[in-house]
């Protein structure tokens, strides 16, 4: 075992990998090695000129896939993808096994994975985060290796150093043509910006396209080219629209969400960032949807302009886009059909790979331009530690997302939570999974009022004190969760057996999950 | 000399004894006062489970400055006296009597809290009262309730309950309760306690909500009982001083230095004469001002 720069003991191998643990936020550089390709050259004449296979068996067939491969997708779809399960189970058709599966991310719908761990058809995992039953089932110890969990950045990364080399990514686009042209923004079921797919498209060996729009050659606009794609298939449907935010669009009307979100907003007027020009990235769920509207109405009464939005872009974001109020839009992902169709007409809304997105190693991402980002955790420490991925049971039940990438990028990192989560504190003395290093987090919101990180941001508090919110101590915090929820008892943990590795954006290990003991 | 600083009961939440989570994280929203109620909002066969969480409540959390209310029973019934005997316990800035019809009904509360009181070793007159009126005797003893006790810090209209004994209902521009209104709204005066408003049960009807608001400020109330969160905010925006309202009281009592500086009797402003009720109001508004936390209401003496 290992001890890392955030305490957390890390072995030295795991899945017959040597791991390295992490040193600090940017301490490693990358491997002196060229970006890595499974791409083999591939040979296709004019009379070649359609890829269309009849149904999911011919196209898994067509790109040979075998025992033992790597499969990705996308999830673009979120909780209305309909693409993982039809091809997991056109696989299981065809008795392939041993499967390694590497989607961007899962979501709760996912859940039958689970049957297709206990067949054997996947024997390993490694995502974004995990949810539902898959998340249970991982952390009761399904698998017999841990699942490698990495920021959206960080997978990028790891594809190109070789270390996630995906030999058939089966992709959901909203529109293709037959050659493999291919869009999320228009057809019957958009996703809008397809940054995960993008990704894929480029660097698996073997590329299937799936679509439930054919369109006529050339479809465009053009986000996955023909000359990445093997071949397209065409189903009834690939997924459903209206729950890709699923109702997370909607402005929350529940008070404590609304007091987090305007206090959310307070330390954004005040933090000195909120002037012409700034930069912000929001992400989606109540309170920074409800952010984003607070936000608004003070760049409107303020006539404060942002250069750019970033990341996972929903309605609220795209509006301001369309007043003029946000000047471009960095779309890494749609998180409604609003801001998904929106993508389409406006050459200032920009589709962008997760690569460009938040590659620690990509020779500049967009979060390095990013001033302002908004952040949530499940529970965070003294040190400002946040744990992303593992709920008060222990159980995997998060994803990493861009989280990690942007806390580590941005000039303000917010992390915006309530204190107590009905009877469980969210401000702990230590969190389950280190998911976010504390020195990537300026301060945090709450209902009750804000902890500022004064070690990363020293400024901050003096700027704050204007504001009229309260400025607690991460440790005043703490205690004032533990009055109203007492301390939980702790976790029980086999330590013999890692579930899961989490991945910082550099690769090096910032923490593992273990098996929870049943009650 | 400075006065004493003015206590803004703007908004009173209720907050059930029945939803200990709501109990738990109730300060969060900026409510003046909270009302934890055990009355109306509390089944029959949940009474006690309800007490016991508002003792535990009132004992063990810190409600940090926000003043602490609880709604008992009827002081004339069983659970009324059981209330008490357990929530004066737990010592709560004010308890609040529903249903009050006249004077006899304070002072049967007052001898029995001043009972608990003396048993339990608190000073006697720890606890203080508040009134709420619901029905005609209630308002026609108006005066006499307002003035049956020291304990007692103001009275609340109790609207539902009391447009039913009137024969009608609660209507958008509340003219069923103008007469109510004003005759608690005097007695209060007469003594100088607070005059509470009803609750305004559509929380969804944002804008009815604030032209209620608005009505009962101009009649003169301190405050409104709320039933949500989302009220708090409005009642406080239009209960706060304007920025216009405290320029001018400013300028008021710098017109009063001014005179004073120069030995003049009178005392005017942009040609206008200063006369006491003016200079009364302004110092409200420098007070309340001070209490809403916009400026610091001892650099002017008051």
């Amino acid at each position: 075992m290992l001890t890392n720069a955030v305490n957390r003991n890390i072995p030295e191998k795991i899945n017959n990998k040597k791991l390295i643990p992490y040193q600090g936020e940017f301490a490693l550089s990358p491997a002196d090695a060229p970006v890595a390709s499974y791409r083999k050259l591939k040979k296709r004449t004019p009379d070649m000129g359609n890829k269309i296979q009849r149904d999911l068996t011919a196209a898994i067939r067509s790109v040979g896939l075998k025992d033992g491969m790597t499969i990705s997708f996308h999830h673009g779809f979120r909780d209305g993808d309909l693409t993982v399960l039809p091809v997991l189970e056109a696989i299981r058709a065809l008795g392939i096994k041993n499967l390694t599966l590497a989607p961007s991310s899962l979501t709760d719908v996912h859940d039958p994975v689970v049957e297709f761990i206990k067949d054997g058809t996947i024997t390993h995992l490694e995502s974004s985060g995990l949810r539902g039953k898959l998340g249970k089932a991982v952390s009761e110890g399904i698998l017999e290796n841990p699942v490698v969990l990495r920021t959206h950045g960080d997978r990028v990364r790891a594809i190109q150093a070789g270390e996630l080399n995906i030999d058939v990514a089966f992709l959901a686009v909203a529109s293709a043509d037959e050659y493999g042209n291919a869009t999320g923004c228009t057809g019957k079921n958009i996703c809008g910006a397809l940054g995960y797919a993008m990704v894929d498209a480029k660097y698996a060996a073997n590329v299937v396209l799936i679509t439930d729009n054919l369109v006529s050659y050339p479809c465009s606009p053009i986000s996955i080219d023909q000359s990445d794609v093997d071949c397209v298939v065409v189903v009834d449907q690939i997924g459903d629209s209206a729950l890709i935010g699923k109702g997370a669009a909607r402005t929350t009307r529940d008070p404590k969400q609304l007091l987090i979100a305007e206090n959310t907003t307070k330390v954004i007027e005040y933090s000195g960032l909120f002037v012409e020009g700034f930069s912000v990235q929001t992400g989606v769920g109540a309170v920074p949807i409800a952010v984003t509207n607070f936000l608004g109405e003070r760049m409107r009464t303020q006539n404060i302009h942002a250069a750019f939005a970033l990341g996972g872009i929903g309605a609220a974001i795209t509006r301001l886009h369309q007043e003029g109020y946000i000047q471009k839009i960095l779309a890494v992902q749609s998180f409604d059909t609003e801001a998904s169709a929106a993508l389409c007409n406006d050459v200032t809304h920009i589709e962008t790979e997760t690569g460009t997105y938040a590659n620690i190693f990509g020779n500049g991402c967009c979060i390095n331009k990013l001033d302002i980002c908004i952040l949530s955790a499940l529970e965070m420490d003294t040190h400002f530690n946040c744990n992303i991925l593992t709920g008060s049971n222990g159980e995997l039940r998060g994803a990493l997302g861009g989280g990690p990438d942007c806390a580590g990028a941005a000039r303000l990192s917010i992390m915006a939570m309530p204190l107590i989560r009905g009877r469980i504190p969210s401000i702990v003395d230590e969190v389950n999974t280190i998911c976010t290093p504390g020195t990537s987090v300026d301060c945090v919101v709450t209902e009750y009022g804000v902890a500022v990180n004064t070690a990363r941001n020293p400024d901050l508090t003096e700027r704050l004190r204007k504001s009229g919110l309260k400025l607690f101590t991460m440790q005043q915090l703490k205690e004032m969760a533990e009055r109203l929820t007492g301390k939980p008892e702790p976790i029980q943990y086999n330590r013999d057996k890692i579930v899961a590795v989490v991945e910082y954006r550099d690769g090096s290990i910032i923490d593992v999950v273990y098996q929870v003991l049943p009650e | 000399m400075v006065a004493e600083k003015i206590k803004l009961r703007r908004t009173m939440m209720y907050v059930s004894g029945s939803s200990p989570a709501n109990i738990a994280q109730a300060t969060i929203y900026g409510a003046d006062s909270l009302m934890f109620d055990l009355e109306d909002s509390v089944s029959v066969n949940e009474k006690d489970a309800a007490r016991f969480v508002i003792y535990h409540a009132l004992k063990t959390i810190d409600f940090g400055d926000t003043e602490t209310v609880v709604r008992i029973n009827a002081i004339n019934t069983e659970t009324g006296h059981q209330d008490l005997e357990a929530i004066v316990r737990a010592k709560p800035d004010v308890i609040r009597l529903p249903k009050t019809s006249c004077a006899q009904d304070v002072w049967d509360a007052e001898a029995m809290i001043a009972k608990i009181e003396r048993n339990i070793g608190f000073k006697e007159g720890t606890i203080k009262l508040m009134a709420a009126l619901e029905d005609p005797s209630g308002i026609l003893n108006a005066r006499e309730i307002a003035k049956s006790s020291k304990r007692l810090i103001g009275m609340a209209i109790g609207a539902e309950d009391f447009v039913t004994s009137m024969k009608t209902t609660r209507s958008p521009l509340g003219v069923e309760l103008a007469t109510a209104r004003g005759l608690l709204l005097m007695a209060c005066r007469e003594v100088g306690i607070y005059a509470l408003d009803t609750v305004y049960s559509d929380i969804n009807n944002d804008e009815g909500f604030l032209e209620e608001v608005k009505l009962i400020k101009q009649l003169g109330f301190d405050g409104k009982s709320c039933i949500h969160p989302r009220q708090i905010k409005p009642i406080h925006q239009v209960f706060t001083p304007t920025i216009k309202e405290i320029d001018y009281a400013i300028r008021t009592f710098g017109a009063i230095q001014e005179a004073e500086e120069k030995h003049s009797g009178v005392i005017a402003l942009n040609g206008k004469m200063i006369d006491l009720p003016m200079v009364e109001r302004a110092r409200r508004v420098i007070r309340l001002a001070d209490a809403a936390g916009i400026l610091d209401g001892g650099a002017y003496g008051c």
